[in-house]
């Protein structure tokens, strides 16, 4: 991207100026070098983004921001429904609540360094992961509604998890107002045996070292350590929220023109949120979040148990857990005032910071984790919320990004090269697929602490610690 | 024009190009190339048909739905596809694909296609013949 066409705010702030349709700015967060490496089509998403109707204050950017579907990956902008705001099947994209949540063990690099290999095979064996694997739960259309409108609140019920996980995650694990019945059967069926399924892509399970803290005093708080070892999980709502994304997108597409809708490009596809076709979505949606709450679970479920087997007596409490393609009803200080607007982050996480009324009580006074996932052989990080004045209505960036396609990362390298490679590393990779391990390789993405040093500095999330993987189930 | 598929890149996932003397021909190209990053359609047996149809407003919406139409196949009958037929009429488009079960170690599938996005989207005359295009999220 041309940086030269930007007003430089600070050095990790870039305003694009208001043209053409734009009802507001855009606003890029992120060091001049990472704006640099951004696509243009990134600054083409957010000025279309910032000219969709109802949109509040500005179009945001993450540092991670990369070229999407309409909106920018690493996209995050809110909408006022008194103000004709619409929302967006392409704005939350169709892995609708892909997320990551991150297990405490209070294991030691020396705990597992004798069962290592043992241990990356049972996880293996046990979560399902890549194409075409299927869950031990199959679920009939009753218990289908059950799970959609119950999260994973319904997970439990199942007998996956304690009920102190609830407290950590968003929404306690179940969106309200879900509607089951706005889901389409198809959609149903898609996810009949996908329940407890990894998926494929760059979703993962990941055995992770603390390697470093940056703030004390918070890492305390979330029950971080140098040394020890977490465990985090990487998937969304599989086929359910896929082909929910699929239908409402194809139908926003067409009615666009109905409700007044001038598309710069097809994939913003849009409905005003009080429509009938806007509340449609925002109902199989929010069921589509509960399914990734639910899943996320049952997947943690899976993880205790193999746990367990190599360290009994283990805790395995949940750190947190957070969703990063979502469209959120939130309140927000705007201007001074209050207003309830519906936040859609694309490839970005929610970054509630201390104080806020949404948070569980253990991260009241130092803000949410904001976890943000690495690849295969770079690091991840977790972050916490900071507090008011918020930005980005309380938002951070969600990955590193790739700064490679999967076609060009083909051509570079080779599977089995990869898990060697990264082997002599002491990093194990796990993966019904070696061409899918070469499209993910660690160097086809950005570096992760480039990002998270421009989410720092932008005061959007502040640095709580960095993860090293050790142990990666790749899907 | 002899008919052929290719992928295109994706900052984040991969764009199918289907290109054919008909535009029907690009429309199956573009099957092929959805199937070709999941597995080397080659490698597909064609030993059980699923039939589909579909109607649009547009061409290239009507190319979105047959994609998706064809992921959603490969997800609940846990198939892939390796060879296509595509008749289309006035905004109605008929397929025929034909494949088999997945087999993991075989087929050692790639990645999952989520779905065929509307980004970069295209149905339009090219050279002699026509090409149908359009990223698909995976």
């Amino acid at each position: 991207m041309d940086i030269g066409g930007l007003t430089k705010i600070g050095d990790t702030q870039w305003q694009v100026p208001k043209r053409g349709g734009m009802r507001v700015p855009g606003v890029i967060f992120a060091d001049a070098a990472l704006v640099t490496s951004m696509d243009d089509k990134v600054l083409q998403q957010l000025c279309n983004v910032a000219a969709l109707p109802g949109i509040v204050e500005a179009a945001y950017a993450m540092p991670d921001a990369h070229w999407g579907y309409g909106f920018p990956i690493g996209g995050v902008a809110a909408f006022d429904p008194e103000e004709g705001g619409v929302i967006s099947a392409g704005g939350v994209g169709f892995d609708i609540s892909c997320g990551v949540r991150t297990l405490l063990t209070g294991l030691t690099r020396a705990d597992i360094e004798p069962v290592k290999m043992a241990l990356a095979d049972s996880l293996f064996q046990n979560i399902p992961a890549g194409l075409g694997s299927t869950g031990k739960i199959s679920l009939e259309p009753a218990a289908m509604d059950a799970m959609l409108g119950g999260g994973a609140v319904w997970a439990l019920a199942q007998g996956h998890g304690r009920p102190e996980d609830l407290e950590r995650m968003e929404e306690h694990g179940r969106v309200v107002d879900a509607r089951p019945d706005f889901v389409s059967d198809q959609a149903k069926r898609r996810q009949h045996d996908e329940m407890g399924t990894l998926g494929s892509g760059n979703h993962y399970l990941e055995v992770q070292e603390v390697t470093l803290i940056h703030d004390v005093a918070t890492a305390a708080a979330f029950g971080l350590k140098q040394g020890e070892i977490v465990v985090s999980i990487h998937c969304g709502s599989r086929g359910l929220g896929h082909q929910i994304g699929t239908e409402f997108l194809r139908e926003m597409a067409e009615a666009a023109p109905g409700f007044g809708l001038a598309l710069p490009d097809l994939e913003l596809a849009s409905a005003p949120i009080t429509s009938e076709l806007g509340q449609r979505y925002l109902g199989a949606m929010r069921a589509a979040i509960n399914c990734a709450y639910a899943n996320r679970q049952i997947i943690t479920h899976l993880t205790r148990r193999v746990l367990a087997h190599f360290f009994p007596g283990g805790g395995f409490d949940l750190l947190f857990d957070v969703s990063h393609n979502t469209c959120k009803e939130e309140w927000h200080l705007v201007g001074g005032k209050r207003r309830r607007l519906f936040v859609h982050r694309k490839g970005a996480t929610r970054a509630f910071g201390a104080g806020h009324a949404g948070l569980p009580a253990a991260f009241a006074a130092v803000g949410q984790p904001v976890i943000i996932g690495g690849s295969m052989g770079t690091s991840s990080a977790i972050l916490a919320g900071n507090p008011p004045p918020e930005r980005a209505f309380a938002s951070a960036c969600h990955g590193a990004g790739r700064a490679m396609s999967r076609h060009a990362a083909l051509r570079q390298w080779r599977g089995r090269e990869v898990v060697d490679r990264l082997a002599e590393r002491g990093i194990i990779i796990k993966s019904p697929t070696s061409r899918g391990v070469a499209e993910e390789a660690p160097g086809a993405y950005k570096d992760t602490g480039a990002v998270v040093d421009a989410a720092h500095a932008a005061g959007l999330a502040r640095k709580v610690a960095r993860l090293e993987p050790i142990i990666c189930i790749k899907g | 024009m002899m008919p052929r598929f290719e992928h295109f890149p994706h900052d984040a996932d991969i764009g199918v190009r289907g290109i054919g003397a008909r535009k029907s021909d690009a429309f199956e190209q573009a099957a092929l190339a959805l199937s070709a990053i999941v597995t080397d359609p080659e490698t597909v047996a064609p030993s059980e048909k699923v039939e589909v149809e579909c109607v649009a407003p547009s061409d290239q919406l009507l190319l979105a739905d047959w994609l998706n139409r064809l992921i959603y196949e490969m997800a609940v009958r846990h198939m892939l596809f390796g060879r296509f037929l595509v008749a289309i009429e006035a905004g109605r488009l008929r397929g025929q694909a034909w494949g088999e079960r997945l087999d993991p170690v075989r087929h050692a599938p790639a990645v999952e296609p989520k779905g065929a996005t509307l980004t970069e989207l295209r149905v339009e005359p090219y050279g002699d013949g026509w090409v149908a295009q359009c990223v698909i999220d995976v």
